[in-house]
């Protein structure tokens, strides 16, 4: 805690001599570790590379702590200049209109020309308003793929499932060579959002929330998903997959330590896993149904958008496209996909790290952006809805629930689409 | 969170203005046990009838700015619905409260609630006696024994929720492979009953200590004329117990079973908050725990004002009636 103070007091003291003509510009974030210290790096970046503004980072603590230090700074009026929101709250900025500048509008104001094209398909929409135009600016953006454990598959000799009927195939020889076959670490994000992207079904109405708050509902009894969880409830009576409850690292650690075959996890885990894993691994897409049709589409991005705050002079605005102008050029995308294993947001960055060889040496670094990249079907652009956070809560609650036995399947989401719809309908009488 | 505060906060300050007789215990109103001309005699004479008032001032400001003006705010916000960042609010009169009060949900936390209140200051206070009964009778290393005790004490709640989610881990967890020894395939984190049971186990072991060091002081604040007399009346220790000591220990028990109910209600939120590792999901929570999720997380600050009022007004009914019934089985000398 000292540390953080005087590291943010030094930080500030440094931007105030070293450039007391500069406009100063802060950026309040939720990132911590090594992807909060790669933050610090990029600010450093931006500060040497120009002389008219300074940009002060600060570290806000989890997302959730970031997005609530947000809004309680923007009702007295001391809001930063950038905020860090992450997917789930998405719905709770872009609704409040006049809390923020959509991106797109920033930087052409600023006199640079915007180009939609530049970002790669799977990010360029999940951010938007229903016209397309960029409100957030995509940061760190990741996608769920699956890791493989390489030697389990060869000892149960299968080849990694591309789909869930080749996984079904695959489970029962892996389970006899002695591995857990499937875990996952968020079934929130990964086999519900997620499923709906890559099995290219719709999420909820008004276009997945896009077009309008009013009477959007949850389409969460789709008896696709309802198959896919009645199919992981089996499996898991079967021994073909294991649920260790809704934290991420407590199925995390069944994989690292060699115990299961396939996981679930984030684009951006790799780097961590390569220090963590006991034994090689590999990565691919998150498998779909090949029974659905149409199914196969890119996911959607996980991760989090920077918003520009309304309500600060014209100078600062400046300086925020300046920066954000900086964060997309090809060479500081790159740097903050290596350092941190966030896939790059544009093609520029993508080819030239495919250029240098990067993906050679770090076949799993490619896979998210390939998987973002995948045709875009009319479902996996992304989903806007309100109090989601709370809605994810609900679906963590009731997952607990069918792997405990307490409640079936199809009860569990009758659950979730009651309360859910009951959410998203408040959240529309505040947003009105 | 400042919901939360705001509730904290007034429970601590509606536990205080009682009757005044707990205060004895803690030996800040001495003076009101002596005859009235030798207070009158020790009482300190101002020069001017402001000045009081004006050393009152600082602490009457803290308090109506971090207990009153919220509490207000928050009494104001739960009838409205407003978008987070203030654009608009509706008033929408009791509508948090009847959605809040009709979800099935919730009620089920306020169940859950109850009876970790209950078993958490149940446990905590009768452990806590029965070590400080027994610490009491120790003559030998007394001091030792007495600081192993306490020391647990000053470890913060968060650590305390730390240090239990490593003992009862899914993985690693030495009191799951206890468990297990004994045929119970512990879950803690999957299952319901599991997550409670760890909850409160760390909850208790928090608590024990403070509960010891007042029981312990109140033991020895009992007269060793009583005691010996006692001793003459009657051969059984357990009977002298329940007859002579327990009774000249009410006054700290009333007064520890008003802290350990809103220890149990309020400040276990760190040791939950560490314990369901930031995911609630289908793991018990309290109803402080609740207003925290659906305020601070779910940016509802209408449907979080209106559910920390329902906890103000519950700690206000429970001091109220601890106050009028149980206090009045309390005997003060």
């Amino acid at each position: 805690m000292i540390r953080k103070f005087t590291m943010t007091g030094l930080a500030l003291v440094f931007s105030a001599t070293s450039s007391f003509a500069a406009t100063n510009i802060s950026w309040w974030h939720g990132m911590a570790g090594r992807n909060g210290e790669v933050i610090n790096e990029i600010a450093t970046k931006f500060n040497a590379s120009q002389t008219a503004c300074a940009l002060t980072p600060v570290s806000k603590g989890t997302y959730e702590e970031a997005l609530a230090s947000g809004i309680a700074a923007f009702r007295s009026g001391e809001q930063p200049n950038i905020l860090q929101v992450f997917d789930a709250g998405a719905a709770t900025i872009i609704n409040a209109k006049g809390a923020v500048i959509p991106a797109e509008d920033l930087i052409n104001n600023a006199g640079y020309t915007f180009d939609r094209e530049a970002f790669i398909d799977g990010v360029r929409y999940f951010y938007a308003d229903s016209d397309g135009k960029f409100v957030g600016m995509p940061f760190n953006s990741s996608a769920p793929i699956m890791y493989i454990n390489d030697e389990a598959l060869k000892k149960a000799g299968v080849e990694a499932p591309k789909t869930w009927e080749e996984f079904e195939a695959a489970a029962p020889k892996l389970k006899a060579a002695g591995f857990i076959p499937l875990v996952q670490s968020q079934l929130t994000w990964q086999f519900t959002e997620n499923f709906f992207s890559r099995n290219n079904i719709q999420f909820a109405t008004n276009n997945n929330g896009y077009d309008s708050v009013t009477d959007t509902q949850l389409k969460v009894t789709d008896p696709n998903l309802i198959m896919m969880f009645d199919k992981l409830k089996a499996w898991a009576d079967e021994g073909y997959f294991a649920y260790y409850g809704a934290g991420w690292n407590d199925n995390q650690k069944m994989f690292e330590e060699n115990k299961a075959a396939l996981w679930i996890g984030s684009s951006g885990s790799f780097g961590g896993l390569t220090k963590t894993a006991q034994m090689p691994f590999s990565a691919t897409f998150l498998p779909y149904w090949g029974s659905i049709k149409g199914a196969g589409t890119s996911s959607f991005i996980g991760g989090a958008a920077l918003f520009a705050m309304a309500g600060k002079p014209e100078a600062e605005n400046k300086c925020v496209a300046d920066f954000f102008q900086f964060l997309t050029s090809p060479e500081i995308q790159k740097f903050y996909h290596q350092a941190t294993g966030y896939v790059a947001i544009t093609k520029a960055a993508y080819e030239l790290a495919k250029a240098e060889g990067y993906y050679k040496e770090k076949p799993a670094a490619e896979v998210g952006i390939q998987q973002l990249m995948l045709p875009a079907g009319e479902w996996s652009k992304g989903y806007r809805l309100g109090f989601y956070p709370q809605i994810r809560e609900i679906m963590e609650r009731e997952y607990g629930r069918i792997f405990a036995g307490e409640v079936s399947v199809k009860d569990a989401f009758d659950t979730i689409e009651k309360e859910g719809n009951e959410l998203l309908a408040r959240f529309a009488k505040t947003a009105g | 969170m400042t919901n939360t505060t705001t509730s904290q906060a007034l429970s601590g300050t509606m536990a205080a203005p009682g009757p005044g007789g707990f205060w004895r215990i803690l030996g800040l109103n001495k003076s009101a046990s002596k005859p009235p001309e030798e207070t009158d005699a020790k009482r300190v004479q101002f020069s001017s009838r402001l000045l009081p008032y004006l050393f009152l001032a600082p602490q009457m400001a803290i308090i109506f700015i971090f207990f009153y003006w919220p509490s207000v705010q928050a009494i104001q916000s739960s009838f409205y619905l407003e978008d987070p960042f203030g654009f608009g609010s509706t008033f929408v009169g009791t509508a948090n409260y009847t959605d809040v009060l009709k979800s099935g949900e919730y009620l089920g936390i306020a169940r859950f609630t109850a009876v970790f209140t209950a078993l958490v200051t149940f446990f905590s206070l009768s452990i806590g006696l029965l070590l400080a009964v027994k610490a009491d009778g120790v003559i030998r290393g007394n001091a030792t024994y007495k600081t192993l005790l306490i020391w647990v004490y000053a470890i913060a709640p968060p650590v305390a929720g730390l240090m239990g989610m490593m003992m009862f881990d899914q993985h690693i967890g030495p009191l799951v492979k206890v468990a297990a020894f004994f045929g119970w395939d512990m879950k803690v984190g999957l299952n319901y009953n599991d997550t409670a049971f760890a909850m409160i186990v760390v909850s208790v072991w928090k608590q024990i200590p403070y509960n010891f060091i007042f029981f312990l002081s109140g033991l020895q604040g009992i007269p060793v004329s009583v005691r010996e007399a006692a001793l003459m009346d009657c051969r059984s220790g357990l009977r002298r117990f329940w007859t002579v000591i327990l009774p000249l220990l009410a006054p700290t028990a009333f007064f520890l079973l008003i802290i350990n109910t809103t220890y149990a209600l309020f400040d276990t939120f760190g040791v939950i908050d560490v314990m369901v590792k930031d995911k609630a999901a289908n793991n018990p929570i309290t109803l402080v725990y609740k207003v925290y999720m659906d305020g601070f997380r779910g940016n509802d600050l209408g449907g979080s004002s209106a559910q920390s009022v329902i906890l103000m007004i519950i700690v206000f009914v429970l001091t109220i009636f601890q106050f009028r019934f149980i206090e009045r089985r309390v005997h003060y000398n």
